[in-house]
């Protein structure tokens, strides 16, 4: 294939409740070094969520933080980053042909609520209703801070996908850059999440929220006694090159991404439907040209719900019965889910063991559901697997919207 | 008698926060003194509602220029 098919990824920026850059994020999930907190939310009191404590006013003004949103900041904290991990020569590139393509779950709801929250603590005055309200909730908006931030002048966007939209952001920036839109893409995903009370409040009204005294402990996929999801803040951003670009400037390759997919369940507002997971993920196995066997890590979506865990442990279980070699692994035990950047992010935790060639392990399984037991399944340790080629990211999200991608250790 | 001058520092700082608004002169415009703009003046007036209960009409919006005329504006309705 040509280099100018080729898309690499060559800058990483993230920030996760346990790390805020590829390094400390990467440790924590080796040690197993959970994220998840406590926090105070809106009439409901201490709930389990994670939240990040990267550098607010790293690359940002106090003023204009204020005038944004948490996920804006949260995007320019990872894109600056990411720009740098990459070494880009930021002055001497052109603007207009950078793309930022960032998913997102939701967007707006912390701004609302906090406008209505204000308006009624001061009788219902709608005078004070804030005029930064519009350009806060618009759905682009976290995108829009980055190129206010870099002063990027190519297309912005988010990628409303639900709890997908992290893969989903670096989809779009693949395929934009395959189509000679843009020459360089900042993609991935962001959530601002444990800001809303709507949330936290609409997943216990499924029974879906979960709770436990050690809120370390709260996020525990797979396990039989799981009892919801932890709710979490998050972000994470790729540069993404063409490999032609990429060796012109001879940039460190991270990795390629060779195959995704996404698709519809068209079954159901919140349950899964696990055909249609696996649907998507040999979709994407068919796009990147390879056969089941190939892929040697799935990070599972792996919430920590009920019936979502079991749909997509046998989702997992069919996709990959004819390999006995393929790895799975899950992130949510370490850091919550983390919505609109899930995706994203936990791809990035997988991403070192091209070169260390170790399985980081999910956390917090102390009794495996037997509905959810998987062949070389990895939890509470890591496991050294040695050389490690392919990795299947899934990312799946309300209204049946499934999202898988794969990315491939480099070798040019 | 409120101090109006200090209200509307007090302001500005939340607003602004990375400014230096020690040494300002309050005959120059604050807009020249200040990184300021059209939506910060909406929010000075947003906060003066807020937590004074003073209200400043669109038309009026002009007044706010300078800490001066801030003053000379806003003393009567702190009265």
């Amino acid at each position: 294939m040509d280099d100018t098919e080729r898309i690499v990824m060559t800058g990483i920026g993230l920030t996760a409740p346990n790390g805020n850059n590829l390094t400390e994020f990467r440790q924590a999930l080796l040690d197993c070094r959970s994220g998840v907190s406590h926090a105070e939310i809106r009439y409901m009191g201490k709930q389990v969520a994670g939240l990040c404590d990267f550098d607010e006013f790293k690359y940002q003004s106090k003023k204009l933080r204020r005038r944004g949103t948490r996920a804006g900041s949260i995007s320019i904290y990872c894109a600056n980053e990411a720009i740098a991990d990459a070494k880009l020569d930021w002055n001497g590139l052109d603007k207009s042909m950078v793309g930022v393509y960032l998913g997102i779950t939701e967007h707006g709801n912390v701004e609302t609520e906090n406008e209505i929250f204000e308006m009624h603590q001061n009788n219902l005055d709608w005078k004070l209703w804030s005029p930064h309200h519009n350009p806060r909730t618009v759905a682009n908006s976290p995108a829009g801070e980055v190129t206010l931030n870099l002063n990027i002048t190519g297309p912005h966007y988010t990628l409303g996908s639900a709890c997908a939209g992290g893969n989903v952001g670096i989809i779009q920036g693949v395929q934009q850059l395959l189509l000679g839109e843009v020459d360089l893409a900042l993609v991935g995903g962001v959530s601002e999440s444990p800001q809303t009370f709507g949330i936290f409040a609409a997943f216990a009204a499924q029974g879906a929220l979960a709770h436990h005294e050690d809120p370390t402990k709260a996020s525990r996929p797979l396990d039989k006694n799981r009892n919801g999801i932890a709710i979490s803040e998050g972000g994470c951003i790729y540069v993404l090159e063409r490999l032609s670009d990429a060796k012109k400037r001879n940039a460190r390759i991270y990795t390629e991404i060779v195959g995704y997919a996404i698709n519809s369940d068209a079954t159901d507002f919140v349950n899964p439907n696990g055909e249609r997971q696996v649907e998507c993920m040999h979709k994407a196995i068919k796009k990147a040209g390879l056969k089941v066997s190939d892929i040697d890590i799935v990070n599972m979506h792996a919430t920590g719900t009920g019936t979502g865990d079991v749909n997509e442990s046998k989702a997992v279980r069919d996709a990959f019965k004819d390999s006995d070699k393929t790895f799975v692994n899950f992130t949510k035990g370490h850091i919550g889910h983390a919505m609109g950047a899930a995706g994203a992010l936990e791809l990035a935790g997988n991403i070192p063991s091209f070169d260390d060639g170790v399985v980081h392990p999910g956390m917090n399984i102390t009794e495996l559901d037997p509905e959810c037991e998987i062949k070389n399944l990895v939890f509470n340790e890591p496991k050294l697997v040695g050389n490690i080629n392919y990795i299947l990211n899934n990312s799946f999200g309300m209204l049946g919207i499934n999202s898988a991608v794969i990315v491939k250790k480099y070798r040019p | 008698m409120a101090d109006v001058r200090q209200i509307v520092i007090d302001i500005i700082s939340d607003i602004a926060p990375d400014e230096d608004v020690t040494n300002l002169d309050d005959k120059l415009s604050l807009r020249e003194q200040l990184d300021l703009d059209s939506m910060d003046f909406l929010d000075i007036v947003m906060e003066l509602r807020k937590r004074h209960k003073v209200e400043v009409p669109q038309e009026d919006y002009p007044k706010l220029a300078t800490l001066e005329s801030c003053v000379s504006y806003l003393s009567p309705k702190f009265a």
